[in-house]
């Protein structure tokens, strides 16, 4: 996959978001989406399970569960990846 | 004084139709939906099955839900959703633990189970979609249909091969009686893809012909198996007082008997349960043989199950003494959505007063001694069904409905 990703973007975790959960009429494609909540944006923990596990098998890195559970929006789940990231690299 | 549940709502998705009109004309014009399932190349012994071919997802399921469902839940939310529709009922409305939801499931989510096993063995178990915790479980339909409209009260998933549509649709009556004031109920099933057909012809029973018009022939001289299908149907059932407090737009009918029986261990000599199931129901809608006008039958397709099922049909009915009608001919067998499109087709009969026939391929055997509708419907006034359902491992149901 796209290990030489470098960096997790609002709008590529969108994507994946919408990949392998869906999405509901909470947000279109012009909504800025980084501040809202994941519950807000019509997101349960099996919705988050699915999007972790994906930016894990796509940027090599292991999201501890209980982190997940505090990061409550796109922004802070971004912020939150690319820190491991540079840790990494 | 005992209360009664009337069907105010239908919901059918069936290989020859997506809505109940669509299935209810292709029924009556004999359309079959039985028809070659291709794999991708891979030759299997059986190659005929009822598919539906015209199921839009994208279009028909809520994107949140699509990552999440099998194809079986897919079109049980859809079913679901028509027969509401149907009803002009928004169950978000009804208050508290009013309304509940009740199916039948016999064979679970194979197609999403199917691919994401795939990926525990191909990739590792990081990779197996979390959905798969319950996607692939028989009460998959009922608590997806639970979640999407809010439906509180009694829920449940009834698992007894092709005859626990019957009991899901009894069991629903009774969470009527007991005071719930709408109940879903039914079945929907689906698994057709390699992994669901392979274990569909482990049954031994699924026919191996040249062509489809010829591959299911309940009762006939040829019977040679039956061809699996997808689909089924769901019925909204609500309290009469109730559907007439709020005006429910339609009564298509009453569920006015149901039993459910067991067959005895193969050896001890004791007869099969169908004749008691069929007696029972009868019994419990206070009827009387004399007053059925139609039997929609099990109509296995194996030469030794059909002389059963014509033997308990004769054995209440007397020779030739009810007409009796096998629409699935049509669309194969559908497991637990089977026996409640059943009962949504003698529904139908009911409204319309004509019996829908089965293929003229059929070619009924004369031994059996039951007069079987064949080629054409039959137009006759038609006020009480019995419908019958028989699961693989022993299970026998039956249901009446009578016109409201």
């Amino acid at each position: 996959m796209s290990a030489s990703a470098s960096e997790l973007t609002v709008d590529s975790l969108r994507a994946i978001l919408v990949e392998v959960a869906g999405q509901d009429e909470s947000f279109d494609a012009d909504t800025d989406i980084a501040t809202m909540t994941f519950d807000e944006l019509g997101y349960d923990s099996l919705a988050l399970m699915e999007l972790s596990a994906t930016i894990e098998q796509r940027f090599g890195i292991t999201i501890d569960e209980e982190e997940l559970s505090s990061l409550s929006t796109p922004e802070a789940l971004v912020l939150f990846v690319n820190g491991m990231l540079a840790e990494v690299s | 004084m005992t209360k009664r549940t009337v069907v105010t709502g239908l919901g059918v998705i069936a290989p020859n139709g997506l809505t109940t009109e669509d299935y209810w004309a292709a029924t009556l014009e004999g359309r079959s939906g039985i028809r070659e399932i291709e794999f991708g190349g891979t030759r299997y012994s059986a190659r005929f099955g009822g598919r539906i071919t015209d199921f839009d997802d994208t279009r028909h399921i809520p994107s949140r839900l699509l990552p999440q469902t099998d194809r079986m839940t897919r079109l049980a939310l859809y079913a679901a959703e028509s027969a509401f529709r149907d009803a002009e009922l928004a169950p978000e409305a009804v208050e508290g633990y009013g309304s509940g939801v009740t199916l039948s499931n016999a064979a679970g989510g194979f197609a999403l189970s199917h691919r994401e096993l795939k990926k525990l063995w191909g990739e590792g178990p990081k990779s197996v979609s979390a959905y798969l915790s319950f996607a692939w479980f028989y009460a998959c339909n009922s608590g997806q249909i639970s979640i999407r409209h809010g439906l509180r009260g009694p829920s449940a998933a009834l698992v007894a091969e092709q005859a626990g549509g019957l009991d899901a649709i009894g069991y629903s009556r009774r969470s009527v009686r007991r005071g719930t004031r709408t109940m879903l109920t039914g079945g929907v099933e689906s698994a057709l893809d390699p992994w669901g057909w392979i274990s569909h012809i482990s049954s031994g029973r699924v026919a191996r012909p040249g062509t489809a018009d010829r591959a299911y022939l309940p009762f006939g001289a040829e019977a040679g198996g039956y061809v699996p299908g997808e689909g089924g149907a769901v019925l909204v059932l609500e309290d009469r007082d109730e559907a007439d407090a709020r005006r429910a737009p339609r009564r298509y009918g009453e569920i006015a008997g149901y039993a459910a029986t067991f067959d005895p261990a193969p050896g001890t000599g004791r007869p099969p349960g169908l004749r008691r199931a069929a007696e029972n129901a009868l019994a419990d809608a206070g009827l009387t043989p004399g007053d059925i006008d139609v039997v929609f039958a099990d109509g296995a397709g194996s030469p030794d199950l059909d002389r059963a099922e014509a033997e308990a049909i004769s054995a209440v009915f007397g020779p030739r003494g009810v007409p009796v009608s096998v629409p699935k001919a049509l669309v194969g067998r559908l497991y637990a959505g089977g026996a409640p499109l059943d009962v949504a087709t003698a529904l139908l009969a009911i409204r319309d007063d004509v019996i829908p026939p089965a293929p003229a391929t059929v070619e009924p055997d004369p031994e059996y001694g039951i007069d079987l509708v064949v080629g054409a419907p039959r137009r006759v006034p038609v006020h009480r069904a019995l419908v019958l359902a028989r699961g693989r491992g022993g299970f026998n149901s039956a249901v009446v409905v009578t016109a409201a």
